[in-house]
């Protein structure tokens, strides 16, 4: 049996990052990982650094990714000095738009009660459509309005999962991949984690299995009630920059590439794409910039992002087995800073942070 | 290098230009092939670093074929079937697409 001061169980966003911090903070660790048949959330992103619609109704959690948002170009900056890969990071700002008058009133509600929330700290704009044209060449007259964060940012999420695990290996960190995890058990104060291959001990273990966790977690004693959540994605040729903000549904790369994205459906374990959806994210990408006619579509695909039942992170630590940690979010690039920080830094010390105290499980069964 | 190694023999022709100059390959050819069969390596110059290259798959996963067709950017030239008169010009970049066109739409 191979022993270690901390396993994590899961390599896509969450996994990732906090095994990297774990790595970092000198804790020799294990990550272990599924493999190509993982529902990879991590494969899916649409790469947005986003601050603005997070956290309505819990501004502890906003306040933790306007934390994670605020020291993401550093965490940038770090993984280039650590692997070269550049993960593409810029914070200039986003846009949600909007295409309807209602649609409009109500995003301002929510942004004023975001602002509201967070005493000052949450800042944002609300444009017309003259004032947005200025700033987003080429936009449709279907665009009555919108909201601006300047918090708000994009990142390459590729490059980013690729980096976390070069990074973590760069500091010694064991990475085991094909590994599902058959079995955890609680032994004498330390955990064990059985794989297909290999038994893997160590005094702390981190269930960042995404939606694996639902059933991962209750072993430990914790739970974990995340639901899978479809979103579509396409991808166009890459064309000359013209874009210099995301927005909510398109947003262009580093390398010129269009995504376009955004939508929702509850459709259980299919990860597939759909004809009907894949139309709705084109209509709606070329009805905010009419010009995206004519740009070709080269790449789509389905992915299942982990939902919590109000959307909202879960941080669990478990009372029954100290040094047990299960994590669960929609948000891991975002989040990615704060993961890879704050996050791994406390597990190091036994605990979950401040900040996300109100972000357990145990909140789905208040009165 | 990629080569031809079907025979030519008895096919009708069909005439493109690549970057002005006449290419005529057999019926049926991908305009990858012509390209190929007239000598050229580099097809394009990436979007980001400006690096020369050509094809590399031949069936339509690699994207290093992309060329510019009758106007159009970012034609995979391997996916393409060659037919006379086809304008064919290296993809230089990435493709331009104008804000403007979409105005009073």
């Amino acid at each position: 049996m191979k022993s270690f001061d901390a396993i994590v169980v899961g390599g896509g966003m969450l996994g990732a990052a906090v095994s990297y911090g774990l790595a970092r903070a000198r804790l020799r660790t294990a990550l272990v990982d599924e493999g190509d048949v993982a529902f990879r959330a991590a494969r899916g992103n649409f790469g947005l650094v986003w601050v603005q619609s997070k956290g309505d109704g819990c501004p502890e959690y906003a306040a933790w990714t306007r934390r994670s948002a605020d020291d993401w170009a550093e965490f940038a900056r770090e993984l280039k000095d650590r692997t070269g890969v550049d993960v593409g990071h810029s914070r200039k700002g986003g846009f949600d738009l909007s295409f309807t008058e209602e649609d409009l009133r109500q995003r301002e509600g929510l942004m004023t009660r975001l602002h509201d929330q967070a005493g000052g700290a949450f800042r944002f704009e609300m444009l017309d459509h003259r004032q947005l044209s200025e700033l987003l060449p080429g936009l449709g007259p279907g665009v009555v309005g919108g909201s601006f964060c300047p918090l708000d940012g994009h990142a390459n999420s590729l490059y980013l999962l690729r980096a976390l695990h070069t990074a973590f290996q760069g500091l010694g960190g064991a990475y085991f991949p094909g590994s599902a995890v058959t079995r955890l058990a609680a032994k004498n104060g330390a955990f064990e984690v059985e794989t297909g291959y290999q038994t893997l001990a160590a005094g702390r273990v981190v269930l960042a299995a995404g939606l694996a966790n639902r059933d991962l977690a209750p072993q430990l004693g914790m739970e974990m009630p995340v639901h899978p959540l479809r979103g579509q994605i396409m991808v166009t040729e890459r064309v000359r920059p013209f874009l210099d903000h995301p927005t909510a549904h398109v947003r262009q790369t580093v390398e010129g590439g269009l995504l376009l994205g955004d939508s929702k459906e509850d459709v259980g374990f299919d990860d597939g794409t759909t004809a009907p959806v894949m139309k709705e994210i084109a209509r709606r990408a070329t009805r905010a910039f009419p010009f995206l006619k004519s740009a070709r579509i080269v790449r789509a695909w389905g992915a299942l992002r982990v939902m919590t039942p109000d959307g909202f992170p879960v941080y669990a630590r478990s009372a029954a087995y100290p040094g047990a940690f299960a994590i669960a979010c929609h948000s891991g690039v975002t989040l990615a800073a704060a993961h890879a920080g704050p996050m791994a830094d406390c597990i190091v010390g036994g605990r979950l942070p401040d900040d996300v105290a109100v972000l357990g499980p145990e909140r789905f069964h208040a009165a | 290098m990629l080569r031809r190694i079907a025979p030519q023999g008895g096919i009708a022709g069909v005439t493109l230009y690549f970057e002005g100059a006449a290419v005529t390959v057999p019926a049926g050819t991908t305009v990858a092939a012509a390209l190929l069969q007239a000598g050229a390596a580099s097809f394009r110059d990436t979007a980001v670093t400006g690096s020369p290259r050509g094809p590399y798959c031949m069936m339509g996963v690699c994207f290093d074929c992309l060329v510019e067709i009758d106007g159009q950017p970012n034609r995979q030239a391997c996916l393409t079937v060659a037919l006379n008169g086809m304008r064919v010009e290296r993809q230089r970049g990435a493709a331009l697409l104008d804000p403007k066109a979409g105005e009073g739409a």
